[in-house]
């Protein structure tokens, strides 16, 4: 482990845990009935955008999905503005016109959830042609769940992305659920990363729950792509503890199930194990961290609550330039 | 003026704006290596190379998406869709994520982008490659819709277009390809918005666009051996469409026909005269009157297809009966 420095460290738990903290709190306020729409929490995935998410940088683009703001937060996007848009508040990143199913922060290369299952992948790709024509040593991640790879969007992305050695990662997000169905039951592979083969890309499995993992298998696609080669896919196994959407009543599982994950598989604890019983890192800074997270998160309730609606005007803003 | 066809417009037009802007480039199936089915990219690889005229696979949906990806991104594609028809394959990625990135993204990007969508009845081509479904994009806010009906608006709305830093979707008529026309030496822009009064007339309005102009010509003569003098007002863009224009004109004539070669029902047609029956209904001495295909499908065999066809005879002859209203 002494190839990781304590500031990376330090990132790691602070991103994973800044993403948990944000999610739960966006939970309870949509409960309340201060959030509007509809919310799709990305609770249990967290060492998935933390591990890719670490190693871009604001000129790399990420597509997102419907489960978007763990990528949008690890990416960098500004709390304030990505929690004044999931309230629907004018200073919100979209300025209240998305919302949790299309936030986006362009300034730090997010691209933009997508409220269509398997909508990232053609723009992802495209983006990646961009930064190929630019000639530029950028690269384009596309975030997706297994559910998503049973679209054709992925496929003809798979394939043009190969044929013209993209700068594009795809970054399978195995979550055992497409909604409200098993993907085993909906899915013609176990390993959605089998798929890559047919589309001659270079492929990887990591534990989706460990950003250890993530995080090194992410880096090794990166040298790859930025090398030149061509597209790559990574499928990170991992587990969706919380329903589709808040509100889910979960009829499809049992709570069992989903607290055996949560007790035995949780990302965040099993990182916290692990930096303290290597002494890589000690309780009084994960505490410093977490402190920091909710004052951040405090702030960015604040600066939601205080925020105005955006005005019956503005309706007409933003539609063509 | 020297003569060009139409497709050697769309030609100029693309490789001027390529020349202009090293951000533009071309994809879509079969145009580097062939050219384009209609011959609309002929050479152009051979000037710009195979990175700015790419070659796609069978891959609508990615053509599309891949297209809105690299604007966003700071590139200027011109998608080709081989046929409008196609256009169904990548729907989502023309309705919900061109159309509307930049609303519901709050404007935080644009998505310069010009999807080309040759269009129309043409030879037999049937059921799946002979549609005009320019109305479908009229209820799509987001986009630019436009429809040149002669070889000088096409290369001018086509630098139009490529310029614009919203999507424009760009119909082009089959037909039309092979049509001479005066086209003008050298720069210039035709913008997209704006309608062209190329008659002028006192005593009714005919509105069309794309190859409806055609027939809009025709019926004028007819009309004028009557003694009716018609105004024709060449519509060029359907999104966002002239409605200054289009009510002076009516108001002027009081009277209105509306031309098009898609199918009538729920076509640009209706749009148009629901605006001026809002509008102007006290200028009308008459029913606005559509025209355009039947409720059916494209047909494959010739005498059918011709029925489908606007006939410009009888559209006369109904405009004629309209003024006994």
């Amino acid at each position: 482990m002494l190839k990781y420095s304590k500031d990376l460290l330090k990132t790691f738990y602070y991103k994973m845990y800044k993403i948990r903290r944000f999610e739960e709190t966006v939970e309870k306020y949509f409960l309340d009935g201060e959030i509007p729409g509809f919310i799709h929490l990305y609770i249990g995935e967290e060492a998935i955008a933390t591990g890719v998410c670490t190693l871009l940088d604001k000129n790399d683009y990420i597509a997102s999905t419907h489960r978007g703001h763990g990528h949008t937060i690890a990416k960098g996007a500004d709390l304030n503005r990505v929690m004044a848009e999931i309230f629907g508040k004018k200073t919100g990143s979209c300025k209240g016109k998305g919302g949790s199913m299309h936030i986006a922060d362009f300034s730090v290369g997010m691209l933009g959830a997508n409220g269509v299952v398997g909508g990232g992948y053609n723009l992802a790709a495209g983006a990646a042609l961009a930064i190929k024509k630019q000639k530029r040593n950028n690269v384009s991640v596309v975030f997706f769940g297994d559910g998503a790879s049973n679209r054709g969007t992925f496929h003809e992305a798979m394939n043009l992305a190969s044929v013209w050695k993209l700068p594009l990662i795809f970054v399978c997000e195995n979550n055992q659920w497409a909604s409200t169905t098993p993907y085993r039951t909906s899915t013609s592979v176990e390993d959605i990363s089998l798929r890559a083969i047919g589309y001659n890309m270079e492929r990887k499995i990591v534990d989706g729950n460990d950003v250890f993992d993530v995080y090194e298998g992410f880096k090794e696609a990166l040298n790859y792509v930025k090398s030149g080669k061509g597209p790559y896919f990574i499928e990170a196994k991992t587990y969706r503890i919380k329903g589709h959407f808040v509100g889910d009543p979960e009829l499809y599982r049992t709570k069992e199930e989903v607290q055996k994950v949560f007790r035995e598989n949780d990302p965040i604890k099993r990182f916290e194990e692990k930096v303290l019983g290597e002494n890589l890192l000690d309780e009084v800074e994960l505490k410093e961290i977490k402190d920091r997270v909710e004052i951040e998160i405090e702030e960015a309730l604040k600066f939601a609550f205080e925020s105005e609606y955006p005005e019956p005007h503005e309706l007409y803003e933003d539609l063509y330039v | 003026m020297r003569k060009i066809t139409f497709a050697q417009a769309t030609l100029e037009a693309t490789a001027e704006e390529m020349r202009r802007d090293s951000r533009v480039f071309v994809l879509g199936e079969d145009i580097a290596r062939q050219g384009g089915i209609f011959g609309q990219f002929k050479g152009l690889a051979q000037e710009f190379g195979h990175d700015r005229i790419m070659d796609t696979p069978i891959s609508e949906t990615a053509i599309i998406g891949a297209s809105v990806g690299a604007a966003m991104a700071g590139m200027r594609p011109v998608a080709d869709m081989h046929f409008a028809d196609f256009m169904g394959v990548a729907m989502d990625e023309l309705f919900n994520q061109m159309a509307k990135i930049r609303y519901m993204f709050g404007g935080q990007t644009t998505v310069p982008m010009v999807v080309r969508a040759p269009d129309g009845l043409a030879s037999s081509a049937a059921a799946q490659h002979s549609q005009s479904i320019e109305a479908w994009f009229m209820n799509i806010p987001g986009i630019k819709v436009v429809a040149p009906s002669n070889p000088a608006d096409a290369k001018g709305l086509l630098k139009s277009a490529i310029r614009d830093d919203n999507p424009v979707i760009y119909f082009e008529n089959k037909i039309l390809y092979k049509e001479s026309g005066e086209v003008p030496e050298g720069e210039y822009l035709t913008p997209i918005g704006k309608a062209k009064v190329v008659k002028e007339g006192k005593d009714i309005t005919i509105i069309s666009y794309s190859i409806g102009m055609k027939d809009a010509y025709i019926v004028a003569e007819i009309l004028e051996d009557k003694g009716i003098e018609a105004e024709i007002v060449d519509l060029r863009t359907l999104v966002p469409y002239d409605k200054e224009t289009i009510l002076e004109s009516v108001k002027k004539t009081n009277r209105l026909a509306i031309i098009h070669e898609a199918v009538k029902q729920g076509g640009a047609g209706a749009e148009i005269a629901a605006f001026v029956a809002e509008n102007a209904i006290e200028y009308l001495d008459a029913p606005i009157m559509r025209f355009g295909a039947p409720f059916v499908p494209v047909p494959f065999s010739p005498p059918l297809e011709k029925a489908y066809r606007l006939n410009s005879k009888k559209i006369a002859k109904d405009i004629l009966v309209n003024f006994n209203y």
